[in-house]
Formats: C-alpha cells, sequence, structure tokens
C-alpha cells in the first residue's frame, strides 16, 4: 500500500499528478509539492539515515532547513550530491536518493556496533584515542576517513552549469513571511529598488505551516496573493524563491544561493542553470528570517518519530502528511497545542505532555474541548522503541525543580513524539552582520539588541523584523515588517510619499484570536517552563539511555557534562571538544540546549556563558554555483599576442607565462621538444630566428623628473644615457634584493620607454607609482604609463637578422648607422616601428616593435622575407637556453628575492657615485656585505650531456643520510646546442670563490653528480657578436 | 615619417576579435570600428593645463569621477570622448583619422606644462553590448550598480568584468554599453559575454 500517511485531502499538493521516486532503490510515490521527506514520511518511511558517530537509527526531525537527520544522497554518477536535506529537496518525477552512513543498509548498519562501543568514543575521541602511537596515525587516518565521512562527493565532472551575479538594491528583505512581505511591499511603494528572497519554492513563511486549518486559510492565502501582485506590479521589485541567503559580509554585501532548475531533476533544465549565485549589495538590509522551533532534550530523544512539533503541523497542513497514528505533543509552552489540534483534526489520537504544572490559557481550553488528554508537570522519562519505530513513551511527574522524575510510570502508546521547547530567533545573519545578540528572560533565547546598534556605520544599517527578533504574534509581524519596510526605504534615500503613508495605513485587521497564524508564546500568551533537559529515572550520561541536544554530530549532554569535567567549560572550546553547533548543521536545533546543560553545570546564567560565533554559510553551499561561469576556458583568462593566430597555424606548445600563453617550442613533424629546443637554438646563432617578444612589460616615462626615478629605481646610474640609446638597469627592493631587470631607452629629452619581464610588468609599474605616490609625492615631475600592449615585438636574433631587417626597411641598419644599445623609428614593411637594437640571446639582434594592430602583418613579412636566410620561429625555452649560454639572467628564476645584484656578480650595475637609489642602504648592512653568501655561477657536468634537474641542490660530497652541509641549488640548467654540452647556473655559497673545485648534485634517486663550478657564461664570453 | 595611425593601405591591420562573428539576438556583442586612443596625464588643479587641453580638444576635461565630456563635430564620426580615469588622468577616444593631428596640437599646446600624452591607441579594443539584458549581461562578471538609476548617460568607470580590467562606457540613455579591454584579454571578455548571452 503506498501513501499510507497521507491525508484524503488537503496540503499544497498537485494531487492530480503522481510522482514516482526511488529512495534506497525501492520505488515510492508522491506529488508535485512535495519534499522529498513529505513524501518518505507518506509513504511511511520512518528510518532515514544513521547517525554520525553511534550509527544510531535517524528519521525526519524537521520540515526545513534546520533538518538534523534526514541527510541524503542525491541522485548518482555526475549528478549525486551528499549531504543534502530530505526537507528541502522537492520531489521530482524519477528522483533517486539514498540513505547515508550506513553499510550494507539503513535497516542493518555495521557501523551501529560502534552504538556498543559507545563508551569508547566520548567527546573528544578524536584527539584522544588516535593520538598515541604516532607511527599509526596514518593506520588511524584510513579508518576515521572511512568511518566519518557522511555522503560521498561526486567522482565525475559536474555536467551542470551554474550562473552567478552581482545584484544592487536599496532594500534586500531576507524572508518572505508575513514579516518579509509586508517589509517588502512597504518599502517597494516608496519606490526603492528591493530584492525579497525567500529559501522556499513559495513565500509565506509560517503562514503556510497552519494555513489551511485553524487559522484561517483563506486569509492568509489571500493575503500572500495580494502582497505577491503588488510586487509584481512594481519595475522595481525582484522576488527570489527557493534562494537561501547564506552569508552576510560587511558592507551589507550579502550572498545568495538560488537552486533555479534544481526541483526539476537532473538534466531538465534546458539552458537554465542548476543553480545561481547572487552577490547582492544592498544599501539597506531588513532581516526577516523567522525562527526555528527548539526540541526539548529527553531519553533517547533521537528515536525516529520523535519530530519538532512545528513539522509535524507543517507535514499535516502544507503537505497533507500524517506522520503518526498517535501522536504524542511534548511541550513547555503553548505553541506545541496547535499542533496537537491540528492532528487531532486530521485524525490522530493525541496527547500532551505538558512540563508545565498548570498551563492555562486558549489554547489549553480548545484542546479540552476536543478531548486531548493534558499530562501536566510531566515528563517523557523512557522511548519504547523496536522495528525502526517507537511503541510507547513512558511519562513521569517532574519534580518542582524540574531535576528528576518521580512517581508512578504511565506508558502512552505512540508512534511519533511532537516536541516543543519554543522558538528560537533566526540570528545567523543578524550575527555575521556583527549584531550584536542579546538574552531575552522573557523569551529565554538570543534576540537582536537594538537595530541601531548592528552597524558603526550609518549608511548601511540593518532592520530586524517579526519572529526573528522574538516578536511572535501576526500582528507584530506584520507592524514590525511594514515599519522596518519603510525604516530602511528612508535610510536608503526613499523617503514616504503620501501615497506610500495611505497604503502602508491600510493594514489588515488583526485575525480574531482563533486564527492566530504564527505561533504563540512568551509573556502575553501563557509562560513558558524554563526546562529543556528532562530528566529520566537513571542520572543524565550514567545509564543506558542517550539525551541528544546535537543530533546532527551524535553529542549528547553526557558529552557536555564530560568536557566541562575535563576542563572545556568556555562556549568555543565546548564547541568544538564536542563539535556541537559544527558541520552543515551549524547547531540551529542544538546550540541553545547546549548552553542550557553548560549553564546548569557551572551554575552560571546564560548570559554570563556567551553564544558562540555563527559563521557562512547558514546552510552549505555547492562549488558549482561558487564557481558559476568561470569554469573551464572561463576559469583563466588566457592572454594572447597578436601573432597568436600565427603561432597555432605553425603549431607552437605553449607555455604559461602569468597569465599568457606564449610559444614554448614550436616542433616540426616527428620532431620531440629536445629536437625542437635543439634546431630552434642552433638557427638563433647560425641564421636568423624569430621569436615573440609582445608580452614584455613597456613603460612610457615623461616629465623632467624621469630620469630622477630611473635613478632612483634602478641600481645604476642614468644621467648619462643620450637620446636614442639603451641601457640594462636592475631593479632591487628596498633590501637590495634584485627583483626585475629590463633595457630602458632614452626617446626624448625627458621621455623614456623602459621594459620589463613578462610577469614584472604590473609589478614593476604598482612599484614605480607607490614611491612616486607616497614617498616623492607632490615632488617628482614624472608621469609613467603602461603601454605594454600598445606594441607587438617581433625579436630577430642571429647573423642573418641584419640582412632581413635591411631588406624591408629603407634605412641603413649596419653597425655604424644603427650601433648596439640604440634605437631608431623608421618604417618595417611599411609599418611604423620602433627598432631596438638590444639583444637578450648575445647575437646580433633587433626588437622591431610596432602597434599592435600591425603585429600579425610584420610578422608575416620577417617570415616570407626570412625564408631565404632559414629564418625560423624560437619559443621561450630556446630563448632560456640562448640566454644562459651567455649567462644572462632571468629574474625569478636564478633570483629569488634573497639575491643581490653582487651575489650575480653584476656589482658594475651598482653606481657607486649616485647620492641615493632604492636598496642602496642596505648593501652596507652586515647581513648582505657579509662574505660566504650564495653567488650565481656556472656548473659543468662530469658527463657532458647530463641535464641537472633545476632545484636540485648542491653539496660539497654526497654523505649517506642527511645532514649535511648545503651549499645552494641549480637555479638554471639546460642541454646546450651552441655550447655542445649541458649547461647549468647554480646559486652556491662562497660560488665566486668556489670556481675550479668539484662539487656534488644530490638527486631524486638518491645519487648525485660531480659538477666543476665555473664562471657563468658558456658561449662567446667576448661578446662580439651581439656588438658586430 | 610616416602617419602612425594611418600606415598604407598594403598592410593589414588586425584585431583581437577579428575572427569572432558578432553576436546578434536579444543581447548583441560586436566590436567597434578602432578608433584613436591617448592616455592623458596632467594637473587638474593648473588652469593652464586645463585651458591648453581644452583647446586642443574642443572641451573641458571632465573633474568629475566616472564622467565623460564629448566634443561634438558636424559629422558624428568625428566626435571625441574624453572619459575621467583619475584626478590627473583621462583619455581621448577619437578618429583614427584624427589621431595624429590630435596628438601633435596636444603636444603643441601643453609643451611647456608638466603632462603626458600617450598613444595607447593599439593596446585596448572596444566592445558594445546592447540589448534590453545588456546590463544583466554584465553583472555575470562587474560588481559595479549598472542599472539606469545609477550608472546614467555618458558615464564611464574603470572596473573589471570577471578577471579582466574593463573601462566601461554608456554612451547614451540606450541599453547599450562600451567595453574597452586590454587586447590580451579581449578573448576572455568576449568569450565570457558570449556564453552569457546564450544561457539568458
Amino acid at each position: 500500500m503506498t501513501q499510507v500517511n497521507r491525508l484524503p485531502d488537503g496540503g499544497r499538493l498537485n494531487r492530480a499528478k503522481v510522482i514516482r521516486f526511488w529512495y534506497d532503490d525501492k520505488k515510492y510515490e508522491g506529488y508535485p509539492g512535495d519534499t522529498l521527506a513529505s513524501a518518505l514520511l507518506a509513504n511511511g518511511v520512518r528510518l532515514v539515515g544513521r547517525s554520525f558517530k553511534y550509527h544510531r537509527p535517524r528519521g525526519i526531525f524537521s520540515a526545513g532547513a534546520e533538518e538534523p537527520n534526514a541527510l541524503v544522497q542525491l541522485e548518482s554518477g555526475p549528478y549525486t550530491e551528499p549531504n543534502r536535506r530530505a526537507t528541502e529537496v522537492e520531489l521530482y518525477e524519477g528522483l533517486v536518493a539514498h540513505s547515508q552512513n550506513c553499510w550494507p543498509s539503513v535497516g542493518f548498519d555495521l557501523g551501529a556496533l560502534s552504538s556498543r562501543l559507545s563508551r569508547l568514543l566520548p567527546a573528544g575521541f578524536y584527539y584522544k584515542t588516535f593520538m598515541w602511537p604516532r607511527a599509526l596515525w596514518m593506520t588511524y587516518e584510513k579508518f576515521i576517513r572511512k568511518a566519518a565521512g557522511l555522503g560521498r562527493a561526486p567522482s565525475e565532472p559536474d555536467p551542470d552549469s551554474y550562473d552567478k551575479l552581482h545584484a544592487h538594491c536599496d532594500v534586500l528583505v531576507v524572508g518572505g513571511g508575513p514579516a518579509g512581505l509586508r517589509a517588502a511591499c512597504a518599502a517597494g511603494a516608496t519606490g526603492a529598488r528591493v530584492m525579497l528572497v525567500d529559501e522556499a519554492n513559495e513565500v509565506g513563511g509560517h503562514l503556510l505551516l497552519g494555513q489551511h486549518t485553524d487559522i484561517g486559510g483563506l486569509v492568509a492565502n489571500r493575503w500572500i496573493t495580494e502582497r505577491l501582485a503588488e510586487l509584481n506590479q512594481m519595475a522595481q521589485a525582484t522576488l527570489l524563491t527557493r534562494t537561501t541567503v547564506t552569508g552576510y559580509y560587511d558592507y551589507n554585501f550579502l550572498v545568495a544561493n538560488e537552486r533555479v532548475t534544481e526541483h526539476l531533476g537532473p538534466n531538465r533544465g534546458d539552458k537554465a542553470p542548476k543553480e545561481r549565485l547572487w552577490k547582492i549589495r544592498a544599501k539597506q538590509v531588513v532581516l526577516a528570517t523567522g525562527s526555528i522551533e527548539r526540541p526539548l532534550v529527553f531519553a533517547d530523544n533521537d528515536r525516529p518519530g520523535v519530530m519538532l512539533a512545528s513539522a509535524v503541523r507543517a507535514y499535516i497542513n502544507r503537505f497533507g502528511v500524517l506522520p503518526g497514528k498517535r501522536i504524542v505533543v511534548l511541550t513547555n509552552n503553548d505553541s506545541a497545542y496547535h499542533t496537537a489540534l491540528d492532528a487531532k483534526r486530521a485524525g490522530a489520537a493525541v496527547e500532551i505532555v505538558d512540563i508545565r504544572p498548570d498551563p492555562a490559557g486558549e489554547p489549553i481550553e480548545w484542546a479540552r474541548s476536543l478531548d486531548i488528554p493534558i499530562h501536566v508537570n510531566s515528563a517523557l522519562s523512557a522511548v519504547g522503541y523496536a522495528r525502526g519505530k517507537i511503541t510507547q513513551v513512558t511519562v513521569m511527574t517532574l519534580s518542582p525543580d524540574g531535576n528528576e522524575v518521580r512517581g508512578e510510570a504511565r506508558h502512552l502508546r505512540c508512534d511519533v513524539v511532537a516536541v516543543s521547547g519554543g522558538w528560537t530567533p533566526t540570528v545567523h545573519l543578524f550575527s555575521q552582520a556583527k549584531g550584536k545578540l542579546e538574552f531575552s528572560d522573557d523569551l529565554h533565547c538570543f534576540v537582536p539588541a537594538a537595530a541601531d546598534d548592528a552597524t558603526d556605520d550609518t549608511t548601511h544599517s540593518l532592520f530586524c523584523a517579526g519572529a526573528c527578533r522574538g516578536s511572535y504574534t501576526l500582528a507584530e509581524c506584520l507592524t514590525e515588517g511594514r515599519d522596518a519596510g519603510l525604516a530602511a526605504a528612508a535610510a536608503a534615500g526613499f523617503a514616504d510619499t503620501p501615497e506610500t503613508v495611505a497604503e502602508a495605513a491600510v493594514e489588515p485587521a488583526p485575525p480574531p484570536a482563533s486564527q492566530r497564524h504564527a505561533p504563540q508564546y512568551g509573556p502575553r500568551y501563557g509562560p513558558m517552563r524554563a526546562l529543556w533537559i528532562l530528566p529520566c529515572d537513571h542520572p543524565i550520561g550514567e545509564g543506558a539511555k542517550k539525551h541528544f541536544h546535537e543530533l546532527h554530530n551524535d553529542s549528547t549532554i553526557a558529552d557536555i557534562a564530560l568536557a566541562a569535567r575535563e576542563g572545556f567549560e568556555s562556549v568555543e572550546h565546548l564547541k568544538r571538544y564536542t563539535t556541537t553547533g559544527m558541520g552543515t548543521d551549524q547547531g540551529k536545533t542544538s546550540n541553545l540546549n547546549a548552553l542550557v546543560a553548560l549553564s546548569d553545570l557551572r551554575g552560571a546564567p546564560i548570559p554570563a556563558l556567551g553564544a558562540t560565533t555563527f559563521r557562512p554559510p547558514y546552510t552549505p553551499l555547492t562549488f558549482g554555483a561558487i564557481i558559476g561561469q568561470e569554469r573551464r576556458e572561463l576559469f583563466l583568462q588566457k592572454r594572447t599576442t597578436p601573432m597568436h593566430a600565427w603561432h597555432d597555424r605553425h603549431g607552437a606548445v605553449y607555455e604559461d607565462v602569468g597569465d599568457w600563453k606564449r610559444p614554448f617550442y614550436f616542433p616540426k613533424e616527428g620532431e620531440d621538444m629536445r629536437a625542437a629546443v635543439r634546431r630552434e637554438c642552433l638557427a638563433a646563432r647560425n641564421a636568423v630566428g624569430i621569436l615573440d617578444a609582445s608580452t614584455l612589460g613597456k613603460i612610457d616615462i615623461v616629465g623632467e623628473d624621469a630620469v630622477k626615478l630611473l635613478n632612483m629605481v634602478y641600481t645604476n646610474a642614468w644621467n648619462r644615457l643620450a637620446p636614442g640609446r639603451c641601457r640594462y638597469g636592475l631593479m632591487v627592493n628596498e633590501h637590495g634584493m634584485v627583483f626585475d631587470d629590463g633595457v630602458t631607452t632614452r626617446l626624448g629629452e625627458h621621455h623614456y620607454h623602459m621594459t620589463t619581464t613578462t610577469g614584472g610588468a604590473a609589478r614593476v609599474l604598482n612599484w614605480l607609482e607607490e614611491w612616486l605616490q607616497t614617498e616623492w609625492f607632490g615632488r617628482a615631475k614624472v608621469y609613467c604609463t603602461s603601454v605594454t600592449e600598445q606594441w607587438a615585438v617581433a625579436s630577430i636574433s642571429g647573423p642573418h637578422s641584419r640582412a632581413l631587417l635591411a631588406e624591408l626597411c629603407e634605412q641603413p641598419v649596419d653597425g655604424e648607422s644603427f650601433p648596439f644599445m640604440s634605437m631608431q623609428q623608421f618604417a618595417v614593411a611599411g609599418i611604423p616601428a620602433r627598432v631596438f637594437r638590444i639583444s637578450f640571446t648575445g647575437e646580433l639582434a633587433f626588437e622591431i616593435n610596432v602597434p599592435a594592430r600591425f603585429g600579425l602583418a610584420l610578422w608575416q613579412a620577417l617570415w616570407q622575407a626570412g625564408e631565404k636566410y632559414g629564418i625560423c620561429p624560437y619559443g621561450t625555452e630556446a630563448m632560456h637556453v640562448l640566454r644562459a649560454e651567455k649567462g644572462f639572467i632571468i629574474a625569478g628564476q636564478d633570483t629569488d628575492g634573497t639575491v643581490t645584484p653582487m651575489d650575480l656578480g653584476m656589482d658594475w650595475l651598482v653606481s657607486k657615485t649616485k647620492d641615493d637609489f632604492v636598496g642602496k642602504r642596505s648593501f652596507s648592512r652586515t647581513d648582505t656585505a657579509r662574505a660566504g653568501r650564495k653567488q650565481l655561477v656556472g656548473l659543468r657536468t662530469e658527463t657532458p650531456d647530463f641535464v641537472l634537474p633545476e632545484g636540485a641542490h648542491v653539496v660539497e660530497k654526497l654523505l649517506d643520510a642527511p645532514p649535511m652541509k648545503m651549499l645552494g641549488h641549480v637555479s638554471s640548467s639546460y642541454l646546450s646546442p651552441n655550447a655542445g654540452r649541458s649547461i647549468a647556473l647554480a646559486l652556491i655559497k662562497d660560488g665566486f670563490k668556489r670556481k675550479g673545485e668539484t662539487l656534488e648534485v644530490a638527486l631524486t634517486d638518491g645519487g648525485s653528480h660531480r659538477v666543476t663550478v665555473t664562471d657563468t657564461v658558456f658561449f662567446d664570453s667576448e661578446g662580439e657578436r651581439a656588438r658586430d | 615619417m610616416t602617419d602612425e595611425h594611418n600606415p598604407p593601405a598594403t598592410v593589414t591591420p588586425t584585431s583581437p576579435a577579428h575572427h569572432r562573428e558578432p553576436v546578434e539576438g536579444k543581447t548583441s556583442l560586436r566590436e567597434l570600428p578602432w578608433c584613436a586612443k591617448i592616455n592623458l596625464r596632467g594637473e587638474a588643479h593648473n588652469a593652464r593645463f586645463m585651458s591648453a587641453t581644452a583647446e586642443a580638444l574642443g572641451v573641458a576635461l571632465p573633474t568629475e569621477p566616472n564622467t565623460t565630456a564629448t566634443a561634438k563635430t558636424e559629422t558624428e564620426t568625428d566626435d571625441a570622448t574624453v572619459f575621467w580615469l583619475g584626478p590627473d588622468e583621462w583619455l581621448l577616444h577619437c578618429n583614427l583619422a584624427r589621431a595624429d593631428t590630435v596628438l601633435q596640437q596636444l603636444q603643441q599646446k601643453l609643451a611647456p606644462l608638466h603632462h603626458a600624452a600617450t598613444d595607447v591607441t593599439d593596446y585596448y579594443t572596444v566592445l558594445e553590448l546592447s540589448g534590453k539584458d545588456a546590463a544583466a549581461t554584465l553583472a555575470r562578471g562587474c560588481p559595479l550598480d549598472l542599472h539606469e538609476r545609477v550608472f546614467q548617460a555618458t558615464q564611464c568607470a574603470q572596473t573589471r568584468f570577471g578577471n579582466a580590467g574593463v573601462l566601461l562606457y554608456k554612451p547614451n540613455a540606450e541599453p547599450v554599453f562600451q567595453i574597452q579591454v586590454r587586447w590580451s584579454f579581449a578573448g576572455y571578455v568576449w568569450d565570457y559575454l558570449a556564453k552569457v548571452i546564450d544561457s539568458l
């Protein structure tokens, strides 16, 4: 028989359509409008999982985001998602879900043996059990990982698409219950841009909970419909349902996750994303986040069938499901009486156990009028449980202090216990926004302190309305909602107009007493008995029965007592030690009861204990939503040069340099990297090679103090650089350590063109601006403008480069007319160009800069004209080899932030005569000036073609085992076709003095290779070729 | 000396999005014809600088943050727009054919003053996004509030789209945005926008 617990009518369901779904491989039926939880309850499924630590059977506990038990593995394969709350998963055709944390099945679970071993799993058991012996940690870890995980992460790529966007509004209203709806309408009427966000599939909040029975369904329904119509007419209003605000960050920045098509099932969203992440910046925020019912803690209160009273009511009224035939309502306040009334009317046998000695008032009278037995001054001292369901509860009389039960034990047959310990305002977001909480002695919970204290920034403030600030009556919710909405709009600059004032006055009349919508208790609705942890017939923690204050992490009152005994009595310690309030649940139903237990143990009032910090997210977010569109090709930009299409066509293999895709090498058919690089290196020295150097950083520097700037940021002197001439410079930081290098050219009287490394372009410009703006502000007359991508650069290198250039221009380019380290402007292949005769290969070379639009045209012209010279495109690897053959450094490879120019053997680049430059002072620091620093040298391997691994350590003699004296490391290492052997650069302690010495380089296979320390130049040591 | 901005017709220019088909539909995306761009630095508090630039450009430099000023001409194609980038920094967009003249005028008028007029014509391309969902499309990668009440016609802003720094410009009251982006980031921004357009 299907849907045994489904009521014949009622609920916000479409009963015309039957939905089939699978849970633990069994097929069930439900209706559109169901959640997975309501459909499971309708089908009489009680057992939905095993608990985290003890593997105790657990059932559905709530009807919302606070669900601690019913976490399921939703769907399978690439669509699977762990830890989904069945109470929030909307039912769709073909839904597949599995219970978690149990093997082989939820009914028979081997892990449940740990329940028998529970004495071995006390609070903090991770910290105690697995710490010794240390050597076994690797073994323990495997066990813990296997035992601790709840669900399984998908192992295949996520086929869904996700969306994320930025949104802005004047007033953001979080929560679409009566207060939130009212706030949004009031704020929207002023013309403010309003967003209303609610986590459910429809707005209404608690109005949906009881709309169908005693509270006048039509009234509530019509009121919601009218408000929605109002919002729909506002051009500037946005309504988001199925959207959870998960985090509230500084300056009214909030993050919300919209489940766009998830409720349709996998792959049914067409082009629409599965989820959409909203990054909302709101001028003002109204929190109308409502409240969550608080459970009572009693012996074996975790049995499947123990549910929040509000959840039972929601299942009856909203989902048309009566979770049990015989329901015992256990309460310390009036609000649960509404559950009793609804359950009774729905056909259940109902009894009320009220822990108060003398409950009185309307709800009690209504219950009596329906002949519902009320056991006053009583508590549940035991829960009978067999074959997956509750069979009975034991009721005993409470002592006046509430510390023990006494008298005759009465047994009530039942299958569901509906429990209420009052209500907890949902203050997570308020607290995340640094709102101050205060403990209300009337309501026995934390409520937001005066709204004005919420933030110290008057331009961004937040307002709370309704149940989230402890105002539980519908009248209060409506009034506070309207007031908060108007106040928020006013604070955002939208004052009341006469219309809005008039509109606001048309307030629905408060419903008659018999039709109160919201859960009601508190001073005006009958006092609550301030008791949440109910005793049983043995002292808590000493007998077989367990009192769970925290179902999600399987934490008991005995754990809190143990933690306190062991000295972990601060709330923050308690939280970590017992894991209360941690994980996906964030303590929504447990935090306050844990505080009560701690308060009892320490004999201190709750306000004196304080509360732990609420952290985002309120409910978990998927990585997919966080990433949004930014996956695959949009994960990281691939920056390309104007010549990129040519590189593509010529089979370039790319290297990532920063975000740039630079050609690494250009393999010909059948060539591996080594062969290609060898060919490229030879061509660049024997014929002509062409390199795309467009990515180099370029900065245009103008102003009468330009030369002063250069003198300050470079170690060498710039006063005597003639216009049209180029000079190499090293940049060091304040500590004298090299961080960038490049060639700077004087273009005019006060005009320079600086080049930087590819990766250092932005950093160098920031560096110049930092000095100009913060240190020499107002004094230096100089402007720096990035021109990196203005210019596309083709660098031609090799003995034929001059002939090639000459062919494409009308200019004499012989050594005399166009000397080394100079720049000339003329047309190359008809394109206006700046041609720099500079060389990073040590060859005769020209760097031809043209406006980026003509980069490809220039490259193609060079390529065509170069054919007869044997032109060869080369990539960054050949460039690295060629420069290493010449001992030219790469900042960031041969330097690592601890290397001075002197360490590089480049003293000649450090001016002795300049008054000052950045880093100068540091060169006289003891540590910078001492002997024995690591210095850049060359290494020759014993075996000529053995290439040392970069990063390998250099030692005098490799010992059998550490420790041994480390001398330094290999920074660059290549097979050099031009030197005819392997070459390497290394930073070695006292390297300059060691030239000629034989050292050893440790290899990862445990062996070593002998090397001789040499000079850094391996080719053309006189430097003739570049000057030719 | 050749005209820096207009080499002979025999030389074929390219642009970062020249091989991408314009997106047309409810939301459209295209690369605008190339314009000249000049980055201008100078002292806004120096009245001589302000008047010299106004003379050279035909319009006063905007000093209100995130605003623009346009020098109107008889033919709209010769209009020049100046964008406020910072307290001492502006950007000029003008017709490519006029670039050399404008640069020369600037250099001539500003010669005695502390300034920089730097040609960045080729550094950036300008994409145009239009259609009623244009703002919603940009909202996928741009953190600024682009609502018509906030980001109004003729306003500009330096912001980001995804990981790319961009200069946004709303030329008129229509749902049209110009997105100036560095050459090397143009493909990324284009692909991002095209993907969002396709999903909306």
